[in-house]
């Protein structure tokens, strides 16, 4: 019963985090690896905005995802841009980003435990014997509320149903005159609010730490990977088979081995299957 | 390049230098000139490198040319995987962790001395990279990327969670070298050698095939030959090189331990092949002797020294994206001009 809840709990906190991931590159084909430094500074600029500005939490938390979307769009329209096509010089340019972005907090100080953010509603709630808190039961009605909402915008919503054709075929979409440009400023955007949108829920549960930032950017790329780079559904899948797996393991194995069953169930899929469980690249064009 | 000048367009023209023309074939020997030409760049390479030890007068500084020399062996990996091969490798440090690991746990439970230990380590990194990086390499785009990226954060946490190869601590008492010339002058030698190695095997078959493996796999693939097999080749170079690097440094240390895997490892060479010139396999080297000394220097500033590197790395992929070494082979073997349209 409690792997059963905090698996989902788990599951939820992998999809979060990966869902923006698989978003950037289902529609531009771009790995984010500033993925883990955007989830990291959206943290960062709560913290700094409750109290260094002394702001409400809910104020806080709007205007750090909006400033997060416009750093998203940002990074693409300034950075990005200029390394479109290039495939290598796209993944150093995202690398190398998301490591100035981290090694920077981590130098202006913000080290050690005592950063920390306050949760949404304090105390906790009994199911089924197994004390629950509030804050996780949040991070599943989050993952919930954004999943829906993902489905719901990308399926009726005139700008969703664009992002939708870029991802299908990009240059379908660019004959039928969808801005290629603005599609992906438009993907980094919503793709760093969710990245944020994660830091949000899951931050109050621990402290804020620059180490967050690499274990997000491994974790969202195993669940990515298995679910399928590019794939909503296959990623939400994979969250939950990586989250009740380490889960699990923790239970009955070691607690030290949840990091070393995202990177197995990264290597188990890129021999069994490497277009993950919903890839978009068929085997034949994949597997060389 | 077209551009208005009075009543007609003008262009930039670029040819090959006549001495260049000349030294093409057998004519490379027919006099001084064309001899010096093509030897003196060369030689000023070898002979400032031979040099470099004994020009620096401190210790401390003579240790830094040893390790800028090691940084410079894992970016000849990376320009050659990245622009040769077409394989990018973000985890430099997975290499030197995996060597340096490797040799320090020779020395220590064997009791091998280094010289027995750093080819052993060089060799056994090698396979033990190939092996780990397998499942990456029949797949194309951006799986050997994320797989590079990966190893050295998840094995760095697995270390310091299960506690093994002497955790968070590290293997201690590495044994050292015999002599302190041979330290400082062994690694320059198999700088060089790597240099110069790597230069004659891209321009063997080989390398042919290499390059066919980048450009169109599809058309290798069509020859008959395993792309897979062609790929773990060139990653059991690039990841020997990187694992003589780490046995290397643990030697100099005396000690292995978890900051082998420390992200200086996997941004330095990028960023060096990035601004000394990509597909030059001399760029990434003298990137490196000239980005290792400015990091030993920014070291009293923590980790402000990645944010350097890899702010300077962005401008540089964003604007320049040639590097110094490409623009002075060009301005070295070409001339421009404008001409009429």
């Amino acid at each position: 019963m409690v792997i059963l809840i905090y698996g989902i709990i788990n599951s939820f906190s992998l999809a979060l985090m990966a869902i923006g991931f698989t978003l950037v590159y289902g529609i531009c084909r771009l790995p984010n690896f500033a993925h883990g430094a955007l989830y990291v500074i959206t943290g960062f600029l709560v913290w700094s905005l409750i109290h260094l500005l002394k702001l409400n939490y809910v104020i806080s938390i709007l205007l750090a995802l909006v400033i997060m979307g416009l750093v998203g769009a940002a990074i693409y329209r300034f950075v990005l841009i200029r390394v479109r096509g290039m495939a290598t010089s796209e993944i150093i340019a995202t690398y190398a980003l998301g490591l100035a972005i981290l090694e920077f907090l981590r130098w202006g100080g913000f080290k050690g435990m005592t950063y920390t953010l306050p949760v949404f509603i304090e105390g906790s709630v009994n199911i089924g014997g197994i004390p629950v808190d509030f804050q996780r039961i949040i991070v599943i009605g989050i993952g919930i509320i954004v999943v829906s909402f993902m489905w719901l915008f990308t399926h009726f919503n005139k700008t969703g149903l664009a992002l939708r054709g870029m991802a299908q075929d990009e240059h379908a979409a660019m004959m039928l005159g969808i801005d290629s440009d603005w599609m992906a400023v438009i993907a980094m955007a919503m793709g760093s609010i969710l990245a944020g949108l994660s830091a949000i829920a899951l931050l109050p549960l621990g402290n804020i730490v620059v180490e967050a930032g690499y274990n997000v950017l491994i974790l969202s790329i195993a669940v990515c990977i298995v679910g399928g780079l590019g794939s909503w559904v296959g990623a939400i899948l994979a969250a939950f088979m990586i989250g009740f797996l380490q889960i699990i393991t923790v239970a009955y194995i070691q607690s030290h081995f949840h990091m070393v069953v995202a990177l197995l169930a990264i290597i188990v899929t890129l021999i069994l299957r490497p277009s993950g469980l919903f890839g978009r690249q068929k085997e034949l064009e994949e597997r060389v | 390049m077209a551009k208005q000048i009075g009543t007609f367009e003008k262009r930039k023209e670029r040819l090959d230098r006549g001495i260049k023309v000349r030294t093409e074939g057998i004519y490379a020997v027919s006099s001084w000139q064309e001899v010096t030409y093509l030897v003196l760049p060369r030689l000023i390479l070898i002979v400032g490198l031979l040099l470099l030890p004994l020009l620096i007068p401190s210790l401390y500084w003579k240790r830094v040319i040893s390790i800028a020399a090691i940084y410079a062996l894992l970016a000849l990996g990376f320009d050659f995987l990245a622009h040769f091969v077409g394989l990018v490798s973000l985890g430099g440090a997975f290499f030197i962790g995996v060597g340096g690991y490797t040799a320090a746990l020779l020395n220590k439970s064997l009791g091998l001395p280094p010289a027995l230990t750093i080819p052993m380590a060089t060799i056994g990194g090698a396979i033990i990279c190939t092996i780990l990086l397998l499942p990456a390499l029949p797949l194309r785009g951006v799986y050997f990327a994320i797989v590079t990226l990966m190893y050295p954060l998840a094995l760095m946490r697995i270390i310091e969670a299960l506690n093994i190869f002497g955790g968070t601590d590290g293997i201690l008492g590495v044994a050292g070298f015999p002599n302190r010339w041979i330290e400082q002058y062994l690694i320059i030698l198999i700088v060089i050698f790597a240099l110069f190695g790597l230069r004659r095997l891209v321009n063997e078959d080989i390398g042919l095939v290499f390059r066919g493996v980048k450009d169109n796999d599809q058309a290798v693939r069509a020859s008959g030959l395993s792309i897979t097999l062609y790929k773990a080749i060139a990653v059991f170079i690039a990841s020997g090189l990187g694992s003589l690097g780490g046995a290397y440094l643990s030697h100099i240390y005396m000690w292995s331990g978890i900051s082998q895997f420390a992200l200086d490892f996997s941004v330095i060479p990028i960023a060096a092949t990035v601004i000394g010139g990509g597909g030059t396999l001399v760029g990434p080297l003298l990137g490196c002797f000239f980005l290792v000394p400015i990091s030993e220097w920014l070291r009293e500033f923590g980790t402000l020294r990645i944010v350097f590197y890899s702010v300077i790395l962005m401008a540089f992929i964003m604007f320049r994206s040639e590097g110094v070494m490409v623009y002075a082979q060009r301005k070295y073997h070409q001339f421009q001009r404008w001409v009429k349209v």
